[in-house]
């Protein structure tokens, strides 16, 4: 084969197997990535590139307010409150799950089915319940926690976005586990049984300790979807009561879209992206290191 | 996964936890599937009461105020598109990245792979400044583009993990009869991808089907609004008429439902294969 019937054919298997995704990629994901990097800098609001070199000063801005932090420390709380909740759960869903009893498959499906549907319904659907449905079983039962919306306080709201953020994803997480589970070895189970090891001896000192990569990926999942719920903030707070359950998507959101301030948002954006990365770089390196030991 | 162990008293007490914690999770679909069938009045009234009678007006008004049809077929050509593009593209790009081992493809994967922790909110902002500008926003088919390009890393990389494990000793006899790659490709690659293939379009029908931040920037005008946005915006203008947005809600729902009510098995499966990569 001649050196230029190879060109060809390397052009032409270049052209039908990688040029579209590739073009696709860099425009979509690669170039905004730069130009979002490049925003951070300059004055620019994006499209023209002749701008004013700015230093450091948007992220000096963006460090600065304090609207922004207000807002991050509400977000940590909040993920680190879903984290820890989400796992828990679905860690209980999937032993009940996988427990033998029958029809346990309408177990799951049953409980993976928020999953399916987006977060701005799932945000709708527990306003009115929130709104209407608790109140009045609230009154019911002659008041309490419930008579009055958890909507209109700024601390019920923040107890209101946890409930459907758990409610939403644990299904999910409980698939990851029951995977897990699957994956144990019977023979192991057989032995601590015939060792008399009971139920909650079997559960502690075999099952959660193999289920350790589980939890790796599901606390991964669930720190990442945390930090970018953005659906269920708008449909079910929209921020309120009083801008106080603003989650940082949404804060980053409006400081662009809203504001037009596009560099300091692009700034936060940024600022939230190497927080998030250190972040789970940092968990999964814990968790990792503890499969190992364990 | 079965244990014998749990005694028989202990498996009703399972099952009852079991299903009472399913009644749980679905009474708030529940309660929007039973509101929906009652006069506004009767929900102020007692938003936990049966309806005394089911009354359908609520669906016929929501129905045409949302603009059902409408909403239905942008979502459907939205998501079908961009899943199709993925599809065909990832699985294209994978096997040229396994296959074409060279400096390049290393290092472009390696971007690829690195994209995958970068969150949407990073590049919305420049992506909205760079479309906007050019006027390239509020097309439903450059929306399926722009789903590529943010879909095609994850695809990419699960194709890429299964192509590595066929053997080339699969594609050598082809090679001999003078198959070009494409044609080796076409068929006989990608009909071995058939699990992955729809692993990733159960992933990426549920993310493109109920995506509202990215179609929310995108589609400008009213008349090219996909599902999750109209309901947004039907929503927001009739919080208040409690029977028609409860209509308006399971609606909105019911072709996810259908979706896996027919699929159960393959998306739990895809889910769960989708999470572990």
């Amino acid at each position: 084969m001649s050196i230029y019937k190879r060109r060809a054919e390397g052009a032409r298997d270049f052209a039908f197997f990688a040029l579209v995704p590739l073009v696709a990629f860099l425009l979509v994901v690669f170039i905004p990535f730069l130009l979002g990097l490049y925003m951070t800098f300059t004055d620019s609001s994006g499209l023209s590139l002749s701008a004013n070199f700015m230093g450091l000063e948007n992220y000096a801005k963006a460090v600065a307010d304090a609207s922004f932090w207000t807002s991050f420390a509400f977000t940590a709380k909040y993920v680190l409150v879903s984290v820890l909740a989400t796992n828990a759960l679905a860690l209980g869903l999937s032993l009940l799950a996988t427990a033998g009893i029958r029809g346990q498959n309408a177990l799951r499906l049953g409980y993976f089915t928020p999953n399916l549907i987006g977060g701005i319904i799932l945000g709708f659907i527990w306003q009115f319940l929130f709104a209407k449905v608790f109140t009045s079983i609230g009154t019911l039962c002659g008041g309490g926690a419930l008579s009055e919306s958890w909507l209109t306080s700024p601390g019920g709201a923040f107890w209101a976005l946890v409930l459907v953020g758990v409610w939403q994803n644990s299904g999910y997480m409980m698939l990851i586990y029951i995977a897990g589970l699957a994956g144990i070895d019977k023979a192991l189970l057989e032995a601590a049984q015939m060792e008399g090891a009971g139920y909650w001896t079997r559960l502690r000192k075999v099952i959660l300790p193999l289920l350790a990569p589980s939890a790796t990926i599901s606390v991964f999942l669930t720190l990442q979807r945390g930090f970018m719920v953005y659906d269920v903030n708008l449909s079910l707070t929209q921020g309120g009561p009083y801008r106080s359950t603003e989650l940082i998507a949404m804060h980053i959101y409006n400081e662009a879209f809203l504001y037009q301030r596009f560099q300091t948002g692009q700034a936060k954006a940024l600022i939230l992206f190497a927080l998030l990365a250190a972040a789970s770089l940092i968990q999964v390196g814990l968790m990792k290191r503890r499969e190992i030991e364990s | 996964m079965k244990q014998r162990s749990h005694r028989p008293g202990v498996k009703v007490a399972i099952a009852i936890l079991g299903f009472a914690l399913v009644a749980l999770y679905l009474f708030p679909f529940a309660m929007v599937l039973v509101n929906s069938v009652k006069p506004r009045l009767a929900i102020v009234a007692d938003p936990l009461a049966l309806p005394a009678k089911a009354d359908f007006s609520n669906y016929v008004n929501a129905f045409r105020l949302m603009r059902f049809p409408r909403a239905f077929w942008n979502s459907l050509g939205v998501c079908v598109s961009s899943v199709v593009l993925i599809v065909v593209f990832s699985s294209l790009w994978a096997y040229y990245l396994v296959r074409w081992k060279n400096l390049i493809n290393r290092i472009v994967f390696f971007v690829l792979i690195a994209s995958m922790i970068v969150p949407f909110q990073a590049l919305m902002i420049p992506f909205v400044s760079i479309y906007g500008g050019l006027g390239l926003l509020n097309s439903k088919w450059l929306l399926s583009v722009f789903y590529l390009g943010f879909g095609c890393a994850l695809a990419t990389f699960m194709y890429h993990g299964f192509i590595k494990s066929i053997p080339l000793e699969l594609e050598e006899a082809a090679m001999i009869d003078g198959a070009t790659k494409p044609m080796i490709f076409i068929k006989i690659i990608f009909p071995m991808l058939t699990t992955m293939t729809s692993t990733i379009c159960i992933l990426d029908v549920l993310w493109v089907w109920n995506d509202f931040l990215l179609p929310s920037l995108v589609l400008v005008s009213e008349e090219k609004r996909t599902l999750p946005l109209s309901t947004f915006y039907f929503f927001g203008k009739y919080t208040s008429n409690y029977g028609t947005a409860m209509a308006a809600l399971v609606l909105s729902i019911l072709p996810v439902i259908i979706f896996y009510l027919a699929m159960q098995r393959k998306i739990l499966q895809g889910v769960v294969d989708g999470a572990i990569k």
